[in-house]
Order: C-alpha cells, then sequence, then structure tokens
C-alpha cells in the first residue's frame, strides 16, 4: 500500500524530470546525469523533509539545502519553481544570455538558492558553518548538502568531514549521489572511493545507505534526521545517473550536453509517459 | 622611533571590537601564537574556533557563518590563505559577497629565514585579482588596528596583510584610515615615492634623505591596494617628475602594477617598481633578503636620483 504522500512525490519527481527535459531542450546544454540521478532525492527535501516557506525564503528557522554539486542546477531550479519559489518563464530561461539562471546557481539571482555553488568540494565546509551557527545560537533548523561522488574525491570533503564530527555537528546531513559516475567515467575506475561507507563511518559519521529513487526509504530516512545524537548523517543514496530518460541512464556521456533531436523526442515521450500512468 | 608588532597590536585590537561586535567570530588554522588568535581565544573562548591545518574547510566553514549572518574572521599565514584557498576565498567567499575577513600574518618575505614556503610575495597580485575582494595592506601597528577596525565596518570580504617584522610607528591616533584611501605622508613635487604595508617606513625616511639633497619627494602610503585611490596617483602623475613604488612583494602584480595600470591610462611620468624581481628568495633574515633586493632607504633614493637626471 503507497502512501498518498509517497503518491505525490512520485508524481512531482515525474513533473520535475518533464520540465528539466523541456529546459534543457530550450537551453541546449547543461548537466542532466546527475540532476536526474538526483530529483527525486531533493522532491522528497523540498515537498515533504524541510521545513522552508516559498513566501520567505529567508526565513530564521527554515531548513538549509545546498546543492554542493552546483552542475545538477537544474534540478534545483526546477524544484524551486514546482514549490513556487520561481515561475515557468524564468525556468525555461536556464543558461540563455542575461538569465538568471547560470548553469551553476548564484544565491544572489534566485530566492531559495541558499548559496552559490559550482566548484567541487565547497559545500560541506559551508553547510558545517551553517550548522555550526545553528548550534552556537539554539537553533533547530538542519543543514541538508548535496553532493556527488565523484565530488568526493575533492580532498577539502574530507576536512570538513573531520570538522563536523570533531564539532559534533548532528543537525548536518550529507548526502551523497552514489550514482558511480563522474566524466571521465565510473569512479571506481578513475579515482576509486570504495569502500565507501566505511571511509565516512571512519571518518566518525552516522551513515544510512537508502535506495535514492524509493521515496519510502528516502522519506523515512531524510524523516529520522538528525538519525545520531552527536554525529553528523551521511545518506549514502544509491542512485542511476541519468535516471527515468532510457538513453542517459548510466551512461557518462549524459554526465554534460544538450538535448536535440531525436533524442529530445525521446526524452519528452518518455518523461510524458511516465506523468499519464499516473 | 618605537617599534611595535602589528600583529600583537591588531589582536588586542580585535579582543576590543570583538566585545561591540557580537557576531565575531575568530577561525584560526593551527597558528595562533604566531598569528596571535591566540588573544581572542583567551577573551572570547565560545567565539572562536580552532580549525586544525585544514584551510580550505576553514574558509569554507567561515563562507557558512557569514551565511547565517555572523562576521568570521579567518587567520592564517598570508601564504596559505591567497594560495592554499585562493579558491575558497574567490568562489566561496568574493563572489557571493560574504562578509568574511581574512586577518592574515607573516605577509612578503618577512618569515625570513622560515623560507620560501612561508613566504608570501604573490598574495597582493592575487587577492587584488578577485572581484569583491577588498585588500588592506598596513604599514605599522596603528595603521594595522585603523585598518582592523574599517574593514569591520565595512561589509563585504577584505583580505589584511599582517607582516611578522616589528614596525616603526609611523601613524598616530591622530591619523585617520579610510578603505579606498591613501595617505600622504610628505609633501612633494620633484618626485614621489608611493609605499605599501611595512615599506612606508623606508619610503618616509629615503624622501628624508632625499630632502636635504634638496629633492622634494611625496611619500604616499597605499594601504587600500583595493579599492584603490586612483585619484592620489594620478595627482601625482600629473604634479611630479617620477614615481617610485615600493613593496614587500613581487614587483609583478602587486602595488607596483596597480600604479602602473593607473598611469599607464593618464600618462604624464615614468614608473620605476621597487620589489622582488619576479624570483624566489635566497635564505636569510627579512632584513638580509630586503638588502639582498635593493629594497632599501638607499636604494629608493638612489632610483629617485636617477630617474630625475
Amino acid at each position: 500500500m503507497i502512501s498518498p504522500k509517497i503518491k505525490e512525490l512520485k508524481h512531482i519527481a515525474k513533473q520535475a524530470r518533464k520540465l528539466m527535459v523541456e529546459t534543457l531542450i530550450c537551453a541546449g546544454c547543461g548537466h542532466p546525469g546527475g540532476a536526474f540521478s538526483s530529483i527525486d532525492l531533493m522532491t522528497a527535501l523540498y515537498f515533504d523533509i524541510m521545513k522552508i516557506d516559498p513566501h520567505n525564503p529567508q526565513w530564521d528557522e527554515r531548513d538549509r539545502f545546498i546543492l554542493s554539486k552546483g552542475h545538477s542546477s537544474i534540478g534545483l531550479y526546477t524544484i524551486l519553481h514546482l514549490r513556487g519559489f520561481m515561475d515557468k518563464e524564468t525556468l525555461l530561461t536556464f543558461r540563455q544570455d542575461n538569465s538568471l539562471l547560470c548553469g551553476h546557481p548564484d544565491m544572489h539571482k534566485i530566492a531559495g538558492v541558499e548559496m552559490s555553488t559550482g566548484s567541487l568540494g565547497h559545500g560541506l565546509s559551508v553547510g558545517a558553518g551553517l550548522a555550526m551557527v545553528g548550534k552556537m545560537d539554539k537553533k533547530n533548523y538542519r543543514v541538508f548538502v548535496l553532493m556527488g561522488d565523484g565530488e568526493t574525491q575533492e580532498g577539502s570533503v574530507w576536512e570538513a568531514a573531520l570538522f563536523a564530527a570533531h564539532h559534533k555537528l548532528d543537525n548536518l546531513v550529507g548526502i551523497v549521489d552514489r550514482n558511480m559516475l563522474q566524466i571521465d567515467g565510473c569512479t571506481e575506475d578513475i579515482l576509486a572511493l570504495e569502500p565507501y561507507r566505511a571511509k565516512w563511518e571512519t571518518f566518525g559519521w552516522h551513515v544510512e545507505e537508502i535506495d535514492g529513487h524509493n521515496f519510502k526509504q528516502i522519506k523515512e530516512t531524510l524523516e529520522r534526521c538528525p538519525v545520531s545524537a552527536s554525529r553528523p548523517t551521511l545518506i549514502l543514496a544509491n542512485t542511476v545517473k541519468g535516471k527515468g530518460i532510457s538513453f542517459m541512464e548510466r551512461n557518462p556521456a549524459w554526465h554534460g550536453g544538450g538535448l536535440k533531436g531525436d533524442q529530445a523526442e525521446i526524452a519528452l515521450q518518455e518523461t510524458n509517459a511516465a506523468l499519464v500512468e499516473d | 622611533m618605537a617599534k611595535k608588532s602589528m600583529r600583537h597590536e591588531c589582536a588586542k585590537s580585535l579582543v576590543e571590537l570583538g566585545a561591540k561586535y557580537n557576531e565575531i567570530i575568530v577561525l584560526e588554522g593551527d597558528l595562533k601564537e604566531s598569528t596571535q588568535s591566540i588573544q581572542f581565544q583567551q577573551a572570547y573562548p565560545e567565539r572562536y574556533i580552532d580549525c586544525g591545518i585544514a584551510e580550505q574547510n576553514m574558509v569554507g566553514v567561515a563562507a557558512g557563518l557569514a551565511l547565517a549572518g555572523k562576521i568570521p574572521v579567518v587567520q592564517s599565514f598570508a601564504c596559505f590563505i591567497s594560495m592554499r584557498t585562493c579558491e575558497q576565498a574567490r568562489t566561496s567567499v568574493a563572489y557571493p559577497r560574504l562578509n568574511v575577513k581574512f586577518v592574515v600574518s607573516h605577509g612578503g618575505i618577512s618569515p625570513g629565514s622560515a623560507g620560501t614556503t612561508h613566504h608570501a610575495i604573490e598574495d597582493i597580485a592575487i587577492m587584488r585579482a578577485i572581484p569583491n575582494m577588498a585588500v588592506l595592506v598596513p604599514g605599522d601597528a596603528e595603521e594595522a588596528k585603523q585598518v582592523l577596525h574599517a574593514a569591520l565596518a565595512y561589509e563585504g570580504p577584505v583580505y589584511i596583510r599582517l607582516s611578522a617584522s616589528d614596525t616603526k610607528d609611523i601613524y598616530t591616533e591622530r591619523d585617520v584610515f579610510n578603505i579606498g584611501r591613501a595617505t600622504l605622508l610628505r609633501e612633494g613635487n620633484d618626485a614621489c615615492i608611493i609605499t605599501t604595508g611595512t615599506m612606508v617606513a623606508v619610503g618616509v625616511e629615503a624622501a628624508d634623505q632625499l630632502l636635504q639633497k634638496g629633492v622634494k619627494t611625496r611619500v604616499i602610503q597605499m594601504a587600500s591596494i583595493k579599492p584603490l585611490d586612483h585619484g592620489i596617483i594620478e595627482q601625482a602623475a600629473k604634479e611630479t617628475e617620477a614615481i617610485v613604488t615600493v613593496e614587500e612583494h613581487n614587483i609583478l602584480g602587486g602595488l607596483g602594477g596597480a600604479v602602473c595600470e593607473v598611469v599607464a591610462e593618464t600618462g604624464g611620468v615614468r614608473v620605476k617598481r621597487i620589489g622582488i624581481k619576479d624570483h624566489f628568495s635566497d635564505v636569510g633574515t627579512a632584513t638580509c633578503l630586503l638588502n639582498k633586493e635593493e629594497i632599501t632607504v638607499q636604494a629608493i633614493a638612489k632610483n629617485v636620483l636617477g630617474m630625475l637626471k
């Protein structure tokens, strides 16, 4: 029996995938792969898990989300649109001349973008800083930082991992979009991360491993965050890069690229068909 | 002339400012004795984070603190902040215009025989090339204090470069530092010496020696490298016969570069840059290295006279 909330989240994610395809066709460029692998996670965060108010984006008590893998901006922008932070006209200007929507998000251009990101390996430290203030000022907000798995090859991520564990930042939740692929190939062929879960655990994090496309698992796990008192939580979300578009799935060539011609047609058909199923 | 440690004086000021600005959080990269951030730690332990030897994370954490309304003061050596954390400073601080203050010590060749790894002769060029970043290089303890006060009153990212060396007192409490304004220390229309940081003392002494030879030399201290006081440079280019810049930095891209950029557009005068001539240093104390580089009172005076011939 699927709960109404999970049914709703699934439907929103399908809408998001369709919008992402439309936007990528308009833009002619972008980074589809990692956005399609992480869109289910972002859907659950923005439509179920996080305390946020689209009418008051700077609300002091809000939960914070940092898209450390800034190249998945199309996912964040789409979710912000669906959640009421921006209109569709703005969304469709993605990456066009004079648009507010840069390929990597700028916090001063769009309400709801908490931090300007794009260079990998920065977000977890920034999230740790936000979490630190939450502790200092005894605020109840949580900080969610979404990283790519390839991103965690950056040394600065592990500096931040040490820092967050040392300072017992249990209000900090790192989420890794473990789609196994980076631009040049499989993470394990380029610069191996495994044993990955053990690395985070050894660094003092509480780790929860989930299927990053299973809303029941996403919801039940994120709902429990902070999972462990006095330890930061790492959600190891196993995902499929390019999820939802047949020719993109598990294909590193779709890390970056625009949708054109026949492929645009197929992507539109597939995302439309998924919506019709509901 | 009395000599003081600008690091110690600045740290003392920061403790005072800690009472005025409750939002100040000091972040340290495991160098609390050298930077003297230990003073703030003792006064406000709950507003002090020793981030360990992980500078990139330290700057990222500072960005997060600033996002949540704090005023992070990041302390380490000039070389590490300007180079190890350059990208965090540029992308996670300057780009989003976050209110982070970098207060770094051991600028220039002031670490002396510690060696080239610990020298920062590139930092002014690097930091001033980053949009939104203010770059302030004070010359003595009093100016350092005033720079710190101004930086905290200013909203946005600031890089303050301090020296490890003790400095002669040039300024008094009667002087006023403003971001974007240079200070005129000696009048004169024959030539102009423009200094930054600790070079202010040698600049003034060179001008005083030149005056004894009848050469009236203007001295301008450019503690605010960015924003730069264009007006005072343009005026010097119009009114004097030669400009000599003096800095404890590579002659590429620092004060000399900044002055030349202005003069190239306004014209009117030759500029001679005195500084480190684009090479890594030998072994020696700061004084030994400055002598070897001909960054001395005598060399400045000689250059001025040479240009007036």
